[in-house]
């Protein structure tokens, strides 16, 4: 069995004069969590779209697992779960029964249908409302289901469009956790989001739009590091135990620690200066101090420079 | 580049297949078809249906209509054609007035397009359950009209009633043929129910009165009067073709469609507009 894999080709959507997207070529392969960034009417969704057979490209290809989505948009979509936008369900169905429907469409088989129902509900946590009637639902709840929809068949490829939209806090938390269960599970995931904050928490890479064209695609470090000022990074520790002021002190005089900001009492950003060496160096020595280092990554505000930038230089 | 051939998996992570359109078609046919007889719209029309019939019920009680009572086949003739075409209508807007457009406007596209079905599956599924909802509602009116039948003439239906009976169902087709063809060039559920509306309700009978009387022409393109022979078929004798009354220096002129010609238009109708319906539900996007 090869990878999983998503392609764009030479993607593109114009309506009359306005392209909402132009060639995007990009290729996703293997299990991992891709966050596609880009300003409003940048052509996430668009691009999305195209890849689930909802609209036609102008020109290029969609591809699935290297099946046209044009073509042959059934075999394509066999093994993709998506979420595109913040789908209505049929109101007179109740949760169970509309996951039901799509269970049934996408041939999980009867014998364990009904199981795969209950485990997409109890994964979206709507285990009280499985036999509510789906347009009384909220429009959170209602995301909540068709997050469950797109889960239930245990798809390989989750193709996301914000899917924490209209959720509350603690929902766009489940929802992290979800997409970080997939990713456990080896699933390749696109998702379009504009929390960068989410991004940086659950996403291996990056691939920024703007205007319908790709500014960046690579990992989410070496893309903050590439476009990072000088030869600063900004990167988020996370601690087991609370810092104290000693430990703050012991870190800020660190060789390569130009900043430091305390934004919980557990959890650290730090600017470290200089390449990869000097701060793989600065980095053993916090974990050396033995203060309770458990988490090192980039930081969101890293990736919302890197972001901001890119963004602003297209303009 | 991958292509076509390329196929590397046929399945999802559990390796299973996804069924074939006739399954999927079925699946999306029952789900639609339990939303549909769920929702208010469905209890309004077997209500109005249900009023309607027993209005006539109690007309015929009361009044003993001569036209109602002479014959078997007098009483189907002005039972049935006095009803059985509206509710078909009725039944058609109701049930498929919206059910593309609203695809689109509702949001409600995007919970199942994304999924590996055709589209021309789901435009299939949905007129299944469309016509099946808009069935329930008709048998409803057909019981309570051969319950009438039975308690004036016993059980002798003439065969001319089972012939209209198929009329109306091949009607109910095309009727439908062409409410989800307005749905689906319109991405307004209400203006689409409301174009199919206008159109079976006045503009086609305006026309063809128009057409026949000041044309004198044979209004052969208009759905009406193909489904004419619902009603022409329970008359002994069938009326003839053309039928002209001259009122002074005035001619009017009255066509009756012969039952083939009747049945080649409804079918064109449901054939065409069906197929021009899903044409363009396949090529829209959902933007």
């Amino acid at each position: 069995m090869t990878d999983p894999s998503i392609q764009a080709v030479e993607l593109t959507k114009c309506y009359n004069s306005f392209c909402a997207l132009s060639g995007l070529n990009l290729r996703l392969e293997g299990a991992k969590c891709v966050g596609f960034l880009g300003p409003n009417g940048a052509g996430k969704t668009t691009a999305l779209k195209m890849l689930t057979g909802m609209i036609r490209p102008t020109r290029g290809k969609a591809l699935i697992n290297g099946i046209d989505v044009q073509e042959n948009k059934k075999a394509a979509l066999s093994t993709c779960g998506a979420l595109i936008e913040t789908p209505e369900i049929y109101p007179a169905l109740s949760v169970k029964e509309a996951l039901m429907m799509v269970a049934e469409i996408r041939g999980v088989p009867s014998t364990v249908r009904k199981d795969a129902v209950m485990k997409a509900i109890a994964e979206v946590k709507m285990e009280e409302w499985i036999d509510t009637k789906c347009g009384k639902l909220s429009k959170g709840m209602k995301q909540r289901v068709n997050l469950a929809a797109a889960l239930v068949s245990d798809p390989i490829i989750m193709l996301l469009d914000e899917p924490s939209s209209g959720l509350d806090p603690r929902g766009m938390a489940e929802v992290r956790e979800i997409v970080k269960g997939l990713k456990k599970k080896d699933r390749l995931i696109f998702m379009s989001s504009h929390l960068l904050g989410e991004v940086t928490e659950i996403c291996d890479e990056v691939a920024i739009l703007d205007h319908g064209k790709l500014l960046a695609y690579d990992k989410l470090e070496r893309l903050t590091s590439a476009l990072a000022v000088g030869n600063t990074k900004e990167c988020e520790a996370s601690f087991s135990r609370d810092l104290g002021s000693d430990a703050l002190k012991e870190i800020a005089s660190i060789e390569g620690v130009t900043g430091l900001e305390l934004v919980e009492p557990k959890r650290l950003i730090l600017r470290l200066e200089g390449g990869n060496e000097a701060q793989e160096r600065a980095l053993a020595k916090i974990a050396g101090l033995g203060v309770g280092l458990i988490a090192f990554r980039p930081s969101s505000s890293a990736l919302e420079e890197t972001y901001l930038r890119l963004v602003k230089d297209s303009r | 580049m991958g292509g076509p051939g390329e196929r590397t998996r046929g399945a999802d992570a559990t390796g299973r297949s996804i069924p074939g359109s006739a399954s999927q078609l079925k699946t999306i046919a029952k789900y639609e078809l339990m939303n549909y007889i769920r929702t208010r719209r469905f209890y309004v029309l077997l209500t109005i249906t249900l009023i309607m019939s027993g209005l006539l019920t109690a007309v015929v009680a009361l009044y003993q209509p001569a036209g109602f009572l002479s014959s078997p086949l007098g009483f189907y003739s002005s039972w049935w054609g006095m009803a059985a075409t509206y509710i078909l209508i009725l039944s058609g807007i109701f049930f498929g007035g919206d059910a593309i457009s609203g695809e689109f406007q509702n949001k409600t596209g995007y919970f199942l397009v994304v999924n590996p079905v055709k589209r021309s599956t789901i435009y299939a599924g949905k007129w299944v359950a469309a016509f099946i909802a808009s069935l329930a509602i008709f048998s409803a009116f057909v019981a309570v009209t051969v319950a009438n039948g039975a308690y004036y003439f016993g059980l002798d239906v003439p065969y001319q009633f089972g012939l209209s009976l198929a009329f109306s169902v091949l009607y109910l087709m095309s009727i439908l043929g062409v409410t989800f063809f307005f749905s689906a060039i319109f991405k307004s559920a209400s203006i689409s129910i409301l174009v199919t509306a206008i159109l079976f309700l006045f503009a086609f009978s305006l026309t063809q009165t128009l057409v026949s009387n000041l044309a004198q022409m044979e209004p052969w393109f208009l759905i009406t009067y193909g489904a004419e022979v619902i009603g022409n078929v329970l008359k002994d004798p069938y009326p003839t073709h053309i039928v002209t009354v001259q009122l002074g220096r005035v001619t009017f002129t009255t066509y009756n469609a012969p039952i083939l010609n009747g049945v080649a238009i409804m079918a064109a109708y449901f054939v065409i507009c069906a197929a021009l319906g899903l044409v363009i539900f396949e090529r829209r996007d959902f933007s």
